[in-house]
């Protein structure tokens, strides 16, 4: 690669909305680069659609393989991909000029892109419940992982447990593999139908509802439920070995091998937050999201965060906000002219409008209960740091304002994850003690390098003569 | 405990990757991540935290919970689950912190 390369827009990023972003991009004129951390393009939703040794489609359904008819309008595109990239860091250099700083295995680069397009998607949200850090425990979307990318599924005892779509999908995927689970502990805290119900009409014209439905009856009929599940526990020594939970009144311990915790996912808000884009609490999915128009466009010229990093929605709706802040980039960049971006964004437009159907029915249902989302006691907070739950509420009692003073305190955010399993619940934990909403206490105040950084990759970055003449200036000759 | 699909059992035969793990040899399936192919071997527990030297194992398997560090060829601090498998690769459990060598 030369020295610093120039593109006009860098996408970050490959899953749909990355894809659908570049895509529409590049085939608009624009000189695209996707930059990606994976191996192969897809994201966490469609991750190894490419190389997946799971090629019984009916073991990862049709909406999986969906994403592999975006491959083939990317690669026709013409926008360059370059995955194993991970961005660490960027910085705005002239009004429509940004520095991106990434690294390939270790070797740290440069790219000059004119507008920006961060498509990082979304993280599973923090899983607070005492033993979450034993090994045996991992998130159901990371057994998906294993299972998409691998074809590594569990054996022996199998608990899931939480609340959400994607927790009913992998059970749907296990049953479909052969993989027996024990049970499903469902957390969603009775008389959530009751609040949802005002939301129904929309999920009632879902075009997921009857394919939804076709799921849950399919995992009802395979996998027991024990719903109204509370006072969830890993427990064990050296790993899992029990899980213990109160269901209808009565303490039950289930010895298991593994279990598999999921509680939603948020936004993916490190890139954003680091730049300096303006994030909103959304409290009916408790979670940050980043203040975004109908084009993606941030608070910040040139930069746009299209998919579920600019608020959960899905991955069909993910591709729609791709093409229509690729369209939004592409008027920005003089590419195209208004009018030919908002004539194309009509098709992107009804479509989006079509897949975000019925999603306050599901935030309303499946807002994670009080006891997850603020946990008690000696409850691990930041598994990084080993900050408990008691120890960030009496801090925050002493009158310790906010996640960046707690950081001073307990150094909970701290640790190489960059607050990234801790910093919903600190916030949370924080707003609750003082009475004050999450808005007000707000979130860490994230730098860049936005993943951690050996020293001696960041000095493999090429080096201009004015960089280096910042460094010999202070040498004595 | 996990175990391979058949799919996946087959391909690590016909096209095995060999690596080890704390000293011990693991066959593997290429493009496997380390923490996939340690998940495979049985391996759920891959360091002792800095803090409390208690261990951990992997838990988000994309990237960013940093709970699945490792040792990789010498190198400490090495992302099991955004690390692919190598031929001759020696993975060793990360112990602590990562020591600087002075």
């Amino acid at each position: 690669m030369s020295n610093v390369a120039h593109c006009d827009l860098l996408v970050i990023g490959a899953g749909p909305a990355g894809l659908a972003a570049a895509t529409q991009a590049a085939n608009l004129g624009v000189d695209t680069v996707l930059l990606d951390e994976q191996p192969a393009p897809g994201g966490q939703i469609y991750r190894a659609v490419t190389s997946t040794p799971v090629q019984d489609r009916s073991i990862l359904g049709p909406d999986y393989w969906h994403g592999h008819g975006l491959l083939k309008p990317f690669e026709q595109s013409g926008a360059r991909y370059l995955p194993r990239s991970t961005v660490w860091a960027l910085n705005r250099t002239e009004p429509d000029r940004f520095e991106v700083a990434f690294s390939i295995d270790g070797q740290a680069q440069l790219i000059q892109p004119r507008h920006v397009l961060l498509a990082t998607g979304a993280q599973e949200r923090p899983f607070p419940i005492p033993g979450w850090t034993l090994p045996g425990v991992i998130t159901a979307g990371a057994a998906q992982i294993l299972l998409k990318a691998s074809g590594v599924v569990p054996t022996g005892r199998t608990v899931l447990a939480g609340s959400g779509p994607l927790l009913y999908l992998i059970a749907w995927q296990y049953l479909n593999a052969g993989v027996p689970i024990e049970a499903i502990l469902e957390t969603t805290p009775r008389g959530r139908w009751r609040k949802a119900l005002p939301h129904v009409w929309g999920f009632l014209r879902s075009p997921y509802l009857a394919k939804g439905m076709k799921l849950l009856r399919a995992v009802q009929a395979g996998v027991p439920i024990i719903r109204g599940v509370s006072e969830l526990e890993a427990l064990g020594a050296r790993q899992v070995e029990q899980v213990r939970f109160t269901a209808a009144g009565k303490e039950q311990v289930l010895p298991v091998d593994q279990l598999l915790l999921h509680q939603g996912v948020v936004p993916n808000v490190n890139l954003a937050r680091a730049l300096g884009v303006e994030h909103l609490w959304r409290d009916r999915q408790a979670c940050w999201e980043p203040r975004v128009d109908a084009w993606g466009a941030t608070s910040i010229a040139h930069v746009g965060i299209a998919g579920d990093g600019a608020g959960i929605a899905g991955a069909m709706a993910a591709e729609h906000r791709g093409r229509l802040a690729a369209l939004h980039a592409a008027w920005a960049l003089g590419k195209i002219d208004q009018a030919r971006r908002d004539r194309e964004a009509g098709s992107p437009r009804t479509a989006l409008a079509r897949a975000v159907r019925g999603r306050e029915f599901f935030e309303t249902l499946y807002r994670p209960p009080v006891q997850i989302s603020r946990p008690v006691g000696a409850t691990i907070v930041c598994r990084c740091e080993e900050v408990t739950a008691a120890q960030v509420r009496e801090t925050a009692r002493m009158g310790c304002p906010g996640p960046n003073q707690m950081k001073a305190f307990l150094r909970c955010g701290m640790g190489p994850c960059q607050g990234r399993l801790c910093g919903l619940t600190v916030a949370e934990l924080i707003a609750e003690e003082a009475g004050r909403p999450p808005q007000d206490v707000g979130y860490y105040r994230l730098r860049f390098p936005t993943k951690p950084l050996p020293l001696g990759e960041l000095a493999t970055l090429p080096q201009t003569q004015d960089s280096m003449d910042a460094v010999v200036r202070f040498k004595k000759s | 405990m996990f175990r391979r699909l058949d799919v996946a059992a087959r391909a690590v035969v016909d096209a095995p990757v060999r690596i080890t793990v704390e000293g011990r040899s693991v066959t593997c399936r290429a493009g496997d991540s380390v923490a996939a192919a340690l998940f495979a071997a049985g391996v759920i527990a891959c360091r002792d935290t800095a803090v409390s030297g208690v261990p951990r194992g992997p838990y988000c398997m994309m990237g960013v919970c940093y709970d699945c560090l490792v040792n990789i060829d010498g190198m400490a601090n090495q992302q099991a689950c955004m690390t692919p498998v190598r031929v001759g690769m020696a993975v060793r459990r990360q112990i602590g912190a990562r020591e600087v060598k002075l």
